[in-house]
């Protein structure tokens, strides 16, 4: 079985994490942009940070045979800081068109302020412009109330909910999102947005169609395998083959590729420049091996010689 | 030492319009007349975004008769492993006239915020900017980057370094080559500007290979012998010449025994006709630095490849 993880910050994880997650069967993930934890005081290290996710996080994860994709955009919490978002409204055109960018996001609401409105809608419309998907990261607090706010706001600026993803559902969300017939994002994180036993029970209550799994793993306690561990659990509670590999693998393609920018070919079958300079390919899935869900570091902690 | 820019242009073009759809090269024409005139950085910025996605990402695979256009056009310049979307924005860069600040200051900008592809592409065409001097800096950035492919994009069949680089950057370019596992024989102008300081930093990296138990780089010999003038340099070639056992390679043997022979003291010689064989096949020309290249690079593609792990990885570089 093969997993795309549609949003990782892999800037904040180790070499550890990659390794398991490319023992572990995930063949590509997407890295959304977003805050760092603490928040920005320049649009120089905003800069910076686009440029990582669109150059040298690639190429890190190339080394370890997952191919990396990225969303860009303005993220709720520091679209509160005026001048600095401002400032990356500006820039933000110059990196919508690079290689592997599958996405505006993630944006949406926060605290529902007048600013995060005022520069989500911008950036709705710079989606629109460019013909690109739309990562929704919805809000942990009053999260009901401005997750249906995300919504109206995509239908009022005429997006098409089939390019528009929101994420970190839960079970108080879901039905809405998909009546309302967007794609449907779980974010599988520990103690906050959603479990993976939680997770299997909505996969048995409402199938696959148009349901996404994802990590969101960063700098938090969080946990990079969160993708194959939930499909693992679906498998033992007797969820279909098809409805796991829906919710997995096939609906991340079908939504983000909509981007033009990700296709199953890109780890399938590379292109020559990109086996040259970005991507180390992936023996371990190629040789037919099952994947094995580890403890990222156990490999290394088995032994004490470093060489 | 020819450097033609408007030849530069048309072979660039000739190349793309053979390789791409004529849909797509009508577009892509119809943005160089746009960037001809004087258009806003933000056109510019949208035009390189989208080349891949109009022209692809294919490799350009020039055919010999073209190879030998490119160095009748500008001497050095060897676009053997350019892609088309790097021809593409290479061409974009050279038609659009610089803006106000000048060519430096757009290629910062642009080199800032730059994808991967957008990265190679920026340092391949370092020998065909106007003003190459100006651009020493910003090379040596791109030689600091972690990314293999964008250090070879500079180091790599491009007559840059050899013409721009001082001695300081040269070296360290030499040295972090071999550091990150990358070959030193595509560098241009490797022989000719070799020097004693060079050649001293090399002994120290052997060294300290040998005392890490690690491999020592094959290539490192090409650069020492000429500059083994003494007893501790000749005893290093001969320490590498004489390694047996694990990790020695056939080609590890011919690399130091060029060494040896391209050593002017004379202890050089005798310690070579401890292998008469070899020593015949230098003096005939069956065995040169070339010939190695080639039989190392023959070696490199018979083996398979394997993801490089953490612990595999240079990190830090």
């Amino acid at each position: 079985m093969m997993y795309i993880d549609t949003h990782a910050h892999m800037i904040s994880r180790s070499t550890d994490d990659y390794e398991a997650m490319a023992k572990a069967g995930i063949v590509a993930l997407i890295e959304p942009a977003f805050w760092l934890g603490q928040p920005r005081t320049h649009v120089a290290t905003y800069i910076d940070y686009l440029s990582t996710i669109v150059g040298f996080e690639r190429f890190r994860a190339g080394q370890f045979g997952i191919r990396h994709y990225c969303t860009v955009g303005l993220n709720s919490k520091e679209a509160n800081n005026e001048e600095l978002a401002e400032g990356v409204m500006e820039i933000l055109p110059r990196f919508a068109l690079k290689d592997g960018v599958v996405a505006i996001g993630e944006i949406g609401y926060d605290e529902q302020t007048a600013l995060e409105d005022k520069y989500f809608r911008l950036q709705l419309d710079l989606a629109k412009e460019l013909d690109l998907p739309v990562m929704i990261h919805t809000p942990h607090r009053d999260k009901k109330r401005g997750t249906s706010r995300s919504m109206d706001a995509c239908e009022e600026h005429g997006l098409d909910p089939t390019k528009v993803i929101i994420d970190h559902n839960n079970e108080e969300t879901v039905a809405e999102v998909l009546q309302r017939g967007f794609w449907a994002a779980f974010s599988i994180y520990p103690s906050t947005k959603m479990g993976s036993a939680r997770m299997v029970e909505i996969l048995k209550q409402y199938g696959a169609e148009r349901i996404i799994v994802d990590s969101a793993c960063d700098w938090g306690i969080s946990d990079p395998l969160g993708v194959p561990k939930v499909a693992a659990l679906a498998q033992q509670h007797g969820v279909p083959e098809e409805v796991i590999r829906k919710a997995c693998y096939d609906n991340a393609l079908a939504a983000y590729g909509q981007s033009g920018q990700m296709a199953e070919s890109d780890w399938q079958d590379p292109a020559p420049i990109d086996q040259r300079t970005l991507y180390e390919g992936n023996s371990i899935l190629r040789g037919g091996r099952e994947p094995h869900i580890e403890v990222p570091g156990a490999a290394r902690a088995a032994s004490l010689i470093i060489e | 030492m020819p450097n033609d820019p408007e030849a530069v242009k048309s072979l660039l073009q000739r190349w793309i319009a053979r390789r791409v759809a004529p849909e797509a090269m009508a577009w892509f024409e119809e943005r160089l007349r746009l960037h001809r005139e004087e258009t806003p950085e933000r056109d510019l910025h949208i035009t390189l975004g989208l080349i891949p996605r109009r022209l692809g990402k294919a490799d350009l695979a020039l055919g010999p008769d073209e190879l030998t256009a490119a160095e009748a056009a500008r001497s050095g310049w060897t676009p053997k492993a350019w892609s088309v979307d790097a021809a593409a924005r290479t061409l974009t860069l050279l038609a659009a006239p610089p803006p106000s600040e000048g060519f430096t200051h757009r290629f910062k900008q642009l080199r800032r915020t730059a994808d991967a592809a957008e990265t190679l592409a920026l340092y391949q065409g370092l020998p065909l900017y106007p003003d190459p001097q100006a651009l020493e800096w910003e090379a040596g950035e791109g030689l600091r980057s972690n990314m293999k492919s964008v250090f070879e994009a500079i180091a790599h069949d491009n007559p840059y370094p050899r013409e721009v680089f001082e001695e300081h950057r040269w070296n360290h370019m030499i040295l972090k080559a071999l550091f990150i596992g990358s070959r030193l024989a595509p560098i241009q102008g490797l022989d000719a500007r070799a020097n004693a300081e060079l050649a001293r930093i090399m002994r120290d990296f052997a060294h300290e290979r040998w005392a890490a138990g690690r491999a020592v780089p094959f290539e490192i010999w090409r650069i020492v012998g000429p500059f083994a003038q003494d007893a501790e340099a000749v005893a290093d070639l001969t320490r590498a010449f004489e390694a047996q056992g694990a990790g020695a390679t056939a080609i590890d043997r011919k690399a130091a025994a060029l060494g040896l022979a391209a050593s002017a003291w004379r202890l050089a010689d005798p310690a070579l006709a401890a292998d008469p064989i070899l020593a015949a096949d230098i003096k005939s020309g069956a065995l040169t630095w070339e010939t190695l290249s080639q039989e190392a690079d023959a070696l490199a593609q018979s083996l398979p490849r394997e993801p490089v792990l953490p612990n595999a990885a240079p990190s830090g570089v």
